[in-house]
């Protein structure tokens, strides 16, 4: 894993290079993998091998749940305490995408848990002790603090009036009632330390089992749905008199102790800056991580004020300088939007030019070479079956083969690009070849050159159905595009993936609502647009 | 001017036109006459070079037809076929120019070509400006030969121009077609299955059935010396309603 030391190195080498060229302020301002706009994003794409340039930033990520976006605020707020400077943390996706962001150098820290990097992230290695872990990440270029303080490790639990009628306060309890339902976070079910482990040791008889995201298991409970879920030992919902957690009689649940992950060549170039970050070891009970997410899940708290109330109150001394952070990071529900909307549009943008520029030219090429342009409808088409997750996730292996950041704008990017090809390609073909045999025999009689019967003629006559390809291909995106929030690509999905794990729905409808209505935008808008593109005299011809 | 020596077309199974060899007159217009799917499209799409043949060769000024001259001799050509083939999206002006602006032609050349055009085919002026959709079909018919005329061409092809009009508009145009044809002075070749056309528009008839020509000839000689009965069948058949009116006639 040298690699990645190496590539970061040449990273900053270019960079230098960049720097004398006068491009490192727009470079900066483009951040890691936010798009800033769609000329940052074109900039982006030209200065690919020198993206995550810019060693002087510290950069932070962060998983899709509230714990740990509030960690990486503290971090970001004790950072830049210490003079750090970066953007705010990204929420960039799952512990996988998070993991490669740090390998790759893309982020300089998060917070992790020991159970997760042993059982997931390096599960192969079958590690078991922390010493062991410590070594696995260090081989890696990657250090691991000691434990913050809590330890989130999975819980069963159930509503506390129905443990009490079922006088259910321990694990061991449940084999007494098999007709319980169950309802399990996906994770949870599938992990082998986590549901199969308690299954055996407890002898669990339950077969009603359903795996669900763990948002939305609590909400099952209290429809009456399911009868117990998994929960993390500091999940907010714990901290009020509802839940009931059950006892892990027999020990069964591992270590789940948060933990700093950092890249050994930063604190190297930053020794003041992670002795700061770690004095948070140790310092965060389990029940104060339960009420600081009871702050951002139930009271609809921003992550970034939680965490530097937290710090305030831990340490005072730090005051003046979080306030002025305050001051300058509240943003307000305009500018947020502002922001998402500006990043929505550049990958929609940017990927729809792209798409245009591919698509159109392919179109004209498979509708005359019709074989080829069978292979060439077959192979876009097979792209659109692709389950848009799924296509992001599978962009990310090669993107990172090509050393190539793989997550961020430029992945989603990629995909939504990959996904406008079809009614591009496709429409443009259906355009061309329903021009009717007689014109394109006039235009050929007429002695005019096939580029000029092309521009003059064929593409004129197939501008409404190639409009059309290019319309369905624009609001497709913008609805796609909210996905790009997994992979900490901004935009309107990021609202909606905070919302959904912080169970806020006044930020799912923001994005939601944002994104419906930039829809409706992009059709009128190529509805206008067709009034230039598309010749008067066709307009005429369907009028009649 | 234009002649063709043994050239053939199959589509698959079908012969399309068997070898045939013909020499058009310069400055002379032949009418190509036969029933339908004889192959007279299908002899005017090899004239243009839209398809090639199976065998033989094209000659257009003595010179032989071939890939690397056939645009520049198809901007020597005027062709026009049955359903006009105009592009809906351009206005009639911009139909008839297309060729000429691509050929850098200045805007008063242009206009001085579409003005002489507008009087010799008896095309309003302000239907210039028009998008085919808003023309009669009468007036569709007059674009596309303006829009063949414009180069000035030495050699006009006509497929079944008149087909698809009323017998008014048909009549009015076959009698502009003549001047058109006297006026243009060029070679032409106008494909019709309507035996009275071919003779009131023609110098010379070629009569063809399933991908042969049966005779060539004056209108005279097909009807005085016809080569086999089909001839007199095929003019025969072409009924005028005069001849009811007197058959009911005899009868009463
Ligand atoms: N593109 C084509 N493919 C296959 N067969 C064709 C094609 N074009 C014409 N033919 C056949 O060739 C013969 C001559 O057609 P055509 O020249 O159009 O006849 P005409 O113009 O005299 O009515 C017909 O039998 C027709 O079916
Ligand atoms: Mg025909």
């Amino acid at each position: 894993m040298n690699s990645n030391v190496s590539n970061r190195a040449r990273k900053s080498d270019l960079c230098k290079r960049a720097q004398s060229a006068g491009w490192s302020q727009r470079q900066t301002e483009a951040g890691y993998s936010r798009p800033g706009g769609v000329m940052a994003i074109m900039l982006m794409i030209l200065l690919i091998g020198m993206l995550g340039c810019g060693d002087q930033e510290v950069r932070f990520g962060a998983k899709l749940f509230p714990e740990s976006q509030i960690l990486a605020e503290m971090l970001w707020h004790l950072s830049t305490s210490a003079g750090g400077e970066g953007p705010r943390p990204k929420s960039v996706g799952d512990t996988r995408v998070v993991w490669k962001a740090l390998l790759e150098g893309e982020i300089d820290a998060y917070v992790d848990y020991t159970g997760t990097i042993r059982e997931e992230t390096l599960r192969s290695e079958n590690l078991t002790t922390d010493a062991e872990v410590r070594t696995a990440l260090a081989s890696r270029g990657i250090l691991m603090s000691d434990s913050l303080g809590f330890n989130n490790t999975y819980a069963i639990g159930m509503l506390e009036s129905e443990a009490a009628r079922l006088g259910i306060s321990k694990i061991s309890d449940l084999t007494q009632h098999p007709d319980l339902k169950f309802g399990f976070s996906t994770a949870f079910v599938d992990r082998q330390d986590c549901w199969p482990a308690l299954q055996s040791s407890y002898g669990l008889p339950q077969t009603d089992v359903s795996s669900m995201e763990h948002a939305i298991a609590y909400s099952a409970l209290a429809d009456g749905a399911i009868d117990v879920l998994d929960l993390y030992s500091t999940d907010a919902e714990l901290a009020s008199e509802t839940y009931r957690r059950l006892e892990d009689d027999r020990g069964v649940f591992p270590e789940y102790n948060a933990v700093l992950l950092y890249r050994q060549d930063f604190a190297e170039a930053h020794p003041e800056i992670i002795k700061e970050l770690l004095t948070l070891v140790g310092r965060i009970s389990e029940e104060e991580m339960q009420r600081l997410n009871t702050r951002v899940k139930v009271d609809n708290k921003v992550a970034v004020r939680v965490a530097g109330d937290f710090l305030i109150s831990e340490f005072p001394e730090l005051r003046p300088q979080i306030q002025q952070q305050f001051r300058q990071r509240d943003t307000s529900l305009a500018q947020r939007i502002g922001e998402a909307t500006l990043d929505h549009l550049s990958l929609v943008g940017v990927s729809l030019l792209a798409a245009v520029l591919v698509g159109v030219p392919s179109g004209v090429i498979s509708a005359r070479y019709q074989r080829l342009g069978q292979i060439v409808l077959a192979a876009v088409g097979i792209v659109q079956t692709i389950p848009a997750l799924a296509l992001l996730v599978m962009l990310m292996v090669p993107l990172s083969y090509l050393e190539v950041t793989s997550i961020g704008a430029i992945p989603a990017i990629l995909a939504l690009f990959l996904y406008s090809l079809l009614p591009i390609v496709r429409n443009t073909v259906t355009g061309l070849q329903s021009i009717p045999p007689a014109v394109r025999e006039s235009a050929t009689a007429l002695g005019l050159t096939s580029f000029d019967q092309l521009r003059f003629v064929e593409l004129p006559l197939a501008s409404r159905t190639i409009m059309a390809g290019i319309k369905t291909a624009a609001v497709i995106n913008v609805g796609f595009a909210t996905l790009g929030a997994l992979i900490g690509a901004g935009g309107y999905g990021e609202p909606i993936m905070q919302g959904i794990t912080s169970q806020n729905y006044g930020l799912i409808m923001e994005g939601a609502l944002a994104a419906a209505g930039l829809a409706v935008v992009v059709q009128l808008l190529f509805e206008g647009l067709e009034l230039f593109v598309v010749p008067k005299g066709l307009r005429i011809t369907t009028a009649k | 001017m234009l002649a063709i020596h043994g050239i053939s077309k199959c589509y698959g199974q079908t012969v399309a036109l068997h070898p045939a060899t013909i020499s058009f007159i310069a400055g002379k217009t032949t009418a190509l006459i036969g029933p339908s799917g004889c192959g007279k499209s299908t002899l005017l799409r090899l004239l243009v070079g839209l398809i090639p043949p199976d065998q033989g060769i094209i000659q257009f000024d003595g010179e032989e037809l071939r890939e690397d001259n056939l645009q520049a001799i198809r901007r020597r050509l005027g062709y026009v076929i049955q359903e006009g083939g105009l592009f809906p999206h351009l206005t009639a002006r911009d139909n008839i120019s297309l060729m000429a602006s691509r050929l850098d032609w200045s805007d008063s050349q242009i206009d001085e070509r579409l003005s002489e055009l507008c009087s010799l085919t008896k095309f309003p002026r302000d239907g210039l400006n028009r998008f085919p959709a808003e023309l009669s079909g009468g007036q569709r018919q007059r674009v596309s030969l303006m829009r063949a005329l414009m180069l000035r061409p030495k050699v006009l092809l006509l497929d079944e121009p008149l087909g698809a009009l009323d017998p008014l508009i048909r009549a009015d145009l076959q009698r502009d077609l003549r001047e058109i044809f006297r006026a243009a002075e060029a070679t032409v070749i106008l494909v019709t299955h309507d035996m009275g056309e071919a003779a009131y528009l023609a110098d010379s008839i070629v009569l063809m059935r399933a991908g042969k020509i049966v005779q060539q000839g004056l209108f005279q000689d097909l009807w005085r010396q016809p080569a086999d009965e089909y001839v007199t069948e095929f003019i025969n058949a072409q009924r005028s309603p005069l001849e009811t009116m007197t058959v009911e006639g005899e009868a009463q």
